[in-house]
């Protein structure tokens, strides 16, 4: 259930993003513009170094040290100008308007909480007064993305968890506020086949009932021909190529996303 | 499909290179904080599997399988609790230290991550030359030939000896390694997931040269991964391992088209298409 939306959820224009280092000034992205609307699924895809995990942080505003965006860079969120806010508003639209999943679960949850008390946090950060209440949320979040006997495994920490619950664990905390917009970046990346088949299917069914937007950031194709609608193709900083994934895969119009897709290994049964 | 032929080999030595009998290795029992032992789960549990002359046996797995330690048992880097290892008809597993030292010639590994793999501190001239000298096969000038020799079979230039490591690539490194271990000239090269961490285009170029070190030097290859789809490419034989067994061993091409074991099915199942208008059943397995 995708309403139509006049304007765009995310509008980011001419972003470009450098880091300082012993050698230099590097540009990481260089002056991209994309727009997504309201319930996409699009897919930022390149091998490393393209950038693509450099707009993530953009988005978030949570920058490496040495990264400095460029002056004429713009971000619009619902309507809001996300460069222009100071930090405390920003620290109120992250994880409640957007957020993020990671790739490494095992580090970006914290080792010594228990998990159930991880997810009710988010809740309690954006506005939950009764610690009571977020934790009943939390273990109905836990439960939704589909963690066995939420209840007693709320209690657990992460090292009791296998590395497809603890992705579970970010996945409930990324979503317990509704967001508008969910980045997620490689989140299936460190995970075993089998298991990141699991996630992938519970990423699409969260998606159909929330209507929440999701930005993928991934290197496999594989993983955006399974979740997303578009695909914005990256490489040295620059979009090559954005357009719906039928197109991306099946008539790809810059000769890089053609080769990409011809390196990656496919089953032969999947030809 | 010539690729995955075996090498036909018209000399008297016997087709098998290396055999596998019963290996099992279980990790120390670890103790809880009142003594009393955790049982261990095994890590590798009576594994058996002969590997032919110039062939590739690939070892798929998810973690916690005991691929990484099956490989690792072989080479004796991990001396296995019991079971038995023969290269070329020796005992590996009986082996004194100098006469392992002489047969590690032969039996070489490529790790996966070329980061960590290679010493920052030290040219890779050095790195590759090492190996030649421990087991004396060169020195002096004929030992720089065969370093660059070496550099260049793996496609890079000979005058790349005297830099460091961090002015290379991620793929220039698994490259630098893959030179390293071929340098002492062995007949048996474990690959663990040698190409795994590699991008796209570099991934498919790492595998492209590996499969023609194969073919020049009828190298016999044990190549560890866990994506079916890259070694679907270079495998010979496939064995498919979940905690510590061996569920299902098969010719490439009979287990790719007709998988027998409901674990390999559902692996198969599980691997992404890169291609949005095909939507694959999944099968899922409740592990018994």
């Amino acid at each position: 259930m995708t309403a139509a939306t006049p304007a765009p959820l995310l509008q980011v224009r001419d972003l470009s993003v450098t880091y300082a280092g012993d050698a230099g000034t590097a540009r990481a992205v260089d002056g991209i513009s994309f727009d997504m609307h309201a319930g996409e699924t699009v897919a930022l895809v390149g091998e490393s170094g393209c950038g693509k995990t450099s707009v993530a942080f953009a988005l978030m505003r949570v920058m490496a040290a040495g990264a400095r965006l460029g002056g004429s860079s713009r971000i619009t969120f619902d309507g809001t100008d996300l460069l222009a806010l100071d930090e405390r508003a920003m620290r109120d639209i992250r994880g409640r308007k957007i957020a993020m999943i990671f790739q490494e679960p095992a580090a970006a949850l914290n080792p010594v909480m228990k998990v159930g008390a991880q997810v009710a946090e988010v809740a309690l950060l954006h506005g939950e007064k009764s610690k009571r209440i977020a934790w009943d949320r939390a273990v109905a979040m836990l439960d939704r993305t589909g963690i066995d006997d939420a209840p007693r495994r709320a209690h657990q920490y992460p090292h009791e968890l296998s590395g497809g619950m603890r992705q579970r664990v970010l996945i409930a905390m990324a979503l317990m506020m509704r967001p508008a917009l969910v980045i997620a970046d490689e989140p299936t990346s460190a995970l075993d086949v089998t298991v990141q088949a699991q996630i992938l299917d519970l990423l699409r069914d969260l998606q159909q009932e929330t209507g929440m937007a999701v930005l993928l950031i991934t290197h496999d194709f594989g993983v955006v021909a399974e979740l997303c609608s578009r695909a914005i193709v990256m490489r040295g900083g620059k979009i090559l190529e954005d357009a719906p994934v039928d197109q991306i895969f099946h008539a790809p119009k810059d000769p890089y996303t053609a080769e990409l897709l011809r390196a990656v290994p496919r089953l032969t049964a999947d030809r | 499909m010539t690729d995955r032929q075996v090498q036909s080999t018209n000399d008297q030595r016997p087709i098998t290179l290396v055999s596998v009998n019963h290996l099992t290795h279980q990790f120390p029992a670890r103790r809880s904080l009142f003594g009393t032992p955790h049982t261990a789960a095994p890590a590798v549990n009576d594994v058996t599997f002969d590997i032919a002359r110039g062939e590739t046996l690939a070892l798929v797995g998810e973690s916690g399988s005991g691929k990484t330690t099956t490989g690792r048992a072989i080479l004796r880097l991990i001396e296995p609790t019991s079971g038995r290892v023969t290269f070329d008809s020796t005992d590996v597993l009986a082996l004194d230290r100098e006469p392992l030292r002489k047969l590690r010639r032969r039996m070489q590994i490529v790790f996966q991550d070329p980061h960590t793999s290679l010493d920052p501190r030290m040219r890779i001239g050095r790195t590759v030359r090492e190996g030649i000298e421990a087991h004396q096969l060169a020195e002096g000038a004929e030992a720089d030939a065969r370093v660059a020799r070496a550099l260049e079979e793996v496609g890079l230039h000979a005058g790349d000896a005297t830099k460091l490591p961090h002015e290379f690539s991620g793929g220039q490194r698994q490259r630098i390694a893959i030179a390293r271990a071929l340098a002492v000239e062995p007949e048996f090269v474990v690959l663990d997931e040698a190409v795994s961490a590699l991008d796209v285009l570099v991934q498919a170029q790492v595998l492209a040269l590996l499969m023609q070190l194969q073919r020049d030097r009828g190298l016999t290859y044990l190549f560890i991964a866990h994506n079916l789809a890259v070694v679907e490419q270079i495998a010979t034989r496939v064995a498919v391992m979940y905690f510590g067994r061996i569920v299902e061993l098969a010719d490439a091409a009979t287990l790719y088209a007709s998988p027998q074991h409901d674990y390999t099915r559902a692996l198969l199942s599980a691997v992404p298409v890169p291609d949005p208008r095909v939507k694959k059943k999944r099968i899922v397995w409740d592990g018994k």
